[in-house]
């Protein structure tokens, strides 16, 4: 077959992409059809998957399918085996997609959907599958370490601790923003918190099941949570609508706050079977179900744009978050583009379970294009609703006030026309008392894909049903998120005081372990308190936070992968990991230190803490805060985001500077030098 | 029963055992049946773990002790 044979089609994919993305791009007065936006999403990812993911395997990596992986070699039938690589490619997506790339895209459309969809695809195709699978090749090389020990095989011991530290910091941010995300979803919504709250017995229920009565049948118990759940999700709304049952299960976001603050650290200490185990079975399987289902809802329904392209606030004066497009832009788009948690997840079982060096591609760059069509159809699903309910639910209080007569004038004075009577059908028609400032993405996700399913299933009369579907659905993953990763913290804690108490370390201590929880969930809670106690509504604070961790992650990432290139004497395409890191260090550097040192109130930690500090000095008290104490807390976050963000800087330039010392030793050395496994060839069976 | 159908139904037994592995393997559990005949295989005088004992193994191998591999995020 001739070259044209081998390209011809890719060049259809290619033209088709491009014409998608044109008919996206260029405004025409007219709404663009959602599909459009997934047909060149989905072009963009087959050109990249067919050309890009290539060359990176066999003139960077050079992959070679006869080298035995870590699976073959210690193949022990538990941690390392070698696994089918569709059946791999799933367990790795169902561990890499969370949350993350739901609420970013939804976030980032108060911009419009051109820019975040541009983002998105230029990210992942790359730096964010570039570096998932860059960090898959290296631990696969290397026995499927982790990242924290290759950073410090590879760069030296203090990077090795920098980034270990860095990791916590990057995780007690990640558990307050998602933690913050379930309060704001929950706050005063019966009916959520309502289903919300029963997954925990339904969960309970399911363990004992698999622990006593049915051992391993993970199907059926699965089914049975399910038909509960759906079951909860019912019951919810008969309980909204009761009397007595709707205001006990109405709470305020303090009052959430802090049962959310009990859960995590109750649930982190008991048996993993009885909580965490099964509802780690509905969370993934519920997810992948609801992923897919949103596919086939919007190939089915093909909504339309109501979202301008392109809104006036990409000049930095948006409502949902303080900031011009750049940097900010690719701050709050983390996951979906790039994300640096996935370094930990493709450095962890996945390296120990492929099978054949020649899967990694497929498993690497084809997860992390999967999981970056999650938040297209998450921007899709924000976008497609009408942008007037859109500003209302993301908006502030302190802008919208707290009547839908106040925050229909506040958003038509935005520039979105919409009325008092449109936000109350709203509220109506998803079953809540109220839609006003609900920001956090999970909300007006849940309302988008509301709309676009109930067009396919049930109609407007199922609206409501969906909305806590979607919802419960969120939650039920973050609450394990937030499970699991304060146990994560706490085995961290326990691991960095063992280093000066030796006692500290032993896991199965009470005192010790009790301790330690104490401290994982006083870290993340004191953010989770900020943040809902906000007055801009945390969102605004602790997302940026969040995005600028998680990508400052992924430089570190990246950075060690350069190294390796280097190491590996194939810097001549170390191209492909340079430019990512660079422009990762240019956007976090840029937003860190607009965090810290911008004058604007709104975006400057510091000019916001001098604003309230000023006050003080002169004995008033400004709006949100009641009273001088709650001034000072304002004045006291304030710093601590301060030091918090100075810390990511920190760390950033420091991996960065250890990194390029690192590279031009390689550079120097006149062989390879990195430190990979023992190369063996897989024996001929 | 004729060879095309013999092909298709192994086709569908291979589909659906991959999509009930997959399944499994989202929430840490690994293929009993590979265990058992590596144990077979590289140790006949061991007696591998029951199923049940094999479920808790890695039960607490993904969530335990020490152990990360549960957490996700995004």
């Amino acid at each position: 077959m001739g070259a044209i044979g081998r390209h011809g089609p890719w060049a259809l994919v290619g033209a088709l992409g491009a014409a998608a993305l044109a008919i996206v791009a260029v405004e025409r007065g007219e709404a663009v059809n959602a599909l459009w936006l997934v047909v060149a999403a989905i072009c963009v990812y087959l050109i990249a998957y067919r050309y890009y993911a290539l060359f990176i395997a066999e003139k960077v990596m050079r992959l070679d399918a006869k080298r035995e992986t870590p699976a073959v070699r210690h193949n022990d039938g538990l941690d390392y085996v070698p696994t089918n690589k569709s059946v791999l490619f799933g367990h790795h997506f169902a561990a890499i997609a969370g949350a993350g790339p739901l609420v970013g895209p939804v976030l980032a459309a108060q911009m419009g959907y051109l820019p975040g969809l541009l983002w998105i695809l230029a990210g992942v195709v790359l730096a964010g599958a570039v570096q998932d699978f860059l960090v898959l090749f290296v631990s696969m090389r290397r026995d499927g370490r982790s990242l924290g020990e290759l950073i410090r095989t590879e760069l030296g011991t203090i990077p090795g601790v920098i980034a270990l530290l860095g990791t916590f910091l990057i995780m007690v941010i990640l558990l307050a923003v998602l933690a913050l995300i379930v309060v704001k979803a929950l706050a005063e919504s019966p009916w959520g918190t309502f289903t919300v709250m029963s997954t925990i017995p339904i969960a309970m229920l399911m363990g004992v099941y698999t622990r006593t009565i049915r051992p391993g049948r993970i199907g059926e118990v699965s089914i049975l949570g399910f038909v509960l759940l759906m079951a909860a999700i019912f019951g919810g709304g008969a309980i909204a609508d009761s009397p007595v049952w709707g205001p006990a299960f109405t709470f305020t976001g303090t009052q959430l706050c802090w049962m959310l603050i009990g859960y995590g650290f109750v649930a982190s200490i008991l048996p993993v079977w009885l909580l965490l185990a099964p509802r780690d079975y509905l969370s993934t399987f519920l997810k992948i179900g609801t992923i897919a289902g949103l596919a086939l809802g919007i190939a089915f329904v093909a909504p339309h744009m109501q979202m301008p392209a392109v809104t006036k606030f990409v000049d930095g004066t948006g409502p949902v978050w303080a900031g011009q497009l750049f940097p900010f832009l690719f701050i709050t788009i983390a996951c979906g583009s790039v994300s640096g948690f996935h370094a930990l997840i493709a450095s962890g079982t996945t390296p120990k379970l492929i099978a054949s060096e020649a899967d990694a591609r497929f498993i690497g760059y084809g997860g992390m294009l999967m999981e970056s069509f999650v938040a297209v159809m998450a921007l899709v699903s924000a976008t497609v609703i009408d942008p007037g309910v859109y500003f209302t639910m993301n908006s502030p209080v302190a802008l919208l006030g707290t009547t839908p007569e106040t925050a229909a004038a506040a958003v038509t004075k935005l520039g979105f026309a919409t009325t008092p009577e449109v936000i109350v059908q709203t509220a109506k028609d998803v079953g809540e008392h109220t839609i006003i400032a609900r920001a956090g993405g999970a909300p007006t996700l849940a309302v988008g894909m509301a709309h676009i399913i109930s067009s396919a299933v049930g109609g407007k009369g199922m609206m409501a049903f969906w909305y806590h579907f979607a919802i419960l659905f969120e939650a039920l993953f973050i609450l394990t998120a937030v499970d699991a990763g304060t146990r994560a913290c706490r085995f961290m804690v326990q691991d960095l005081v063992g280093l000066a108490v030796p006692a500290f370390k032993q896991t199965n201590a009470w005192v010790p372990s009790i301790l330690a929880t104490a401290i994982a969930v006083g870290a993340w809670g004191y953010f989770l308190y900020q943040g809902v106690t906000d007055p801009l509504g945390g969102i605004n604070t602790l997302w940026p936070l969040f995005g600028i961790s998680n990508q400052m992650l992924a430089a570190v990432a990246l950075t060690l992968c350069t190294v390796v290139i280097f190491k590996m004497k194939r810097e001549r395409y170390a191209f492909v990991t340079i430019i990512p890191t660079a422009w990762l260090c240019i956007c976090t550097l840029t937003a860190g230190w607009q965090k810290i040192f911008s004058a604007d109130p709104k975006i400057g930690f510091l000019a916001h803490a001098e604003r309230y500090a000023g006050a003080i000095a002169e004995g008033k008290v400004l709006a949100p805060a009641k009273d001088l104490g709650q001034m000072s807390q304002i004045v006291l976050n304030d710093r601590i985001d301060t030091v918090l963000a100075a810390l990511f800087i920190g760390l950033v330039v420091a991996i960065a500077g250890f990194g390029i010392a690192a590279c031009l030793k390689a550079l120097r050395s006149d062989r390879w030098t990195a430190i990979e496994s023992e190369a063996r060839i897989v024996a001929a069976e | 029963m004729d060879a095309a159908s013999q092909s298709l139904r192994d086709r569908w037994k291979a589909l659906s055992k991959c999509v009930c592995d997959g399944a499994r393997l989202m929430v840490g559990q690994g293929d009993y049946a590979a265990y058992a005949a590596h144990v077979a295989r590289t140790h006949p005088d061991q007696a591998p773990m029951s199923e049940v004992e094999f479920f808790r193994h890695r039960e607490n191998a993904r969530f335990g002790v020490g152990n990360t591999s549960g957490f996700r995020c995004c």
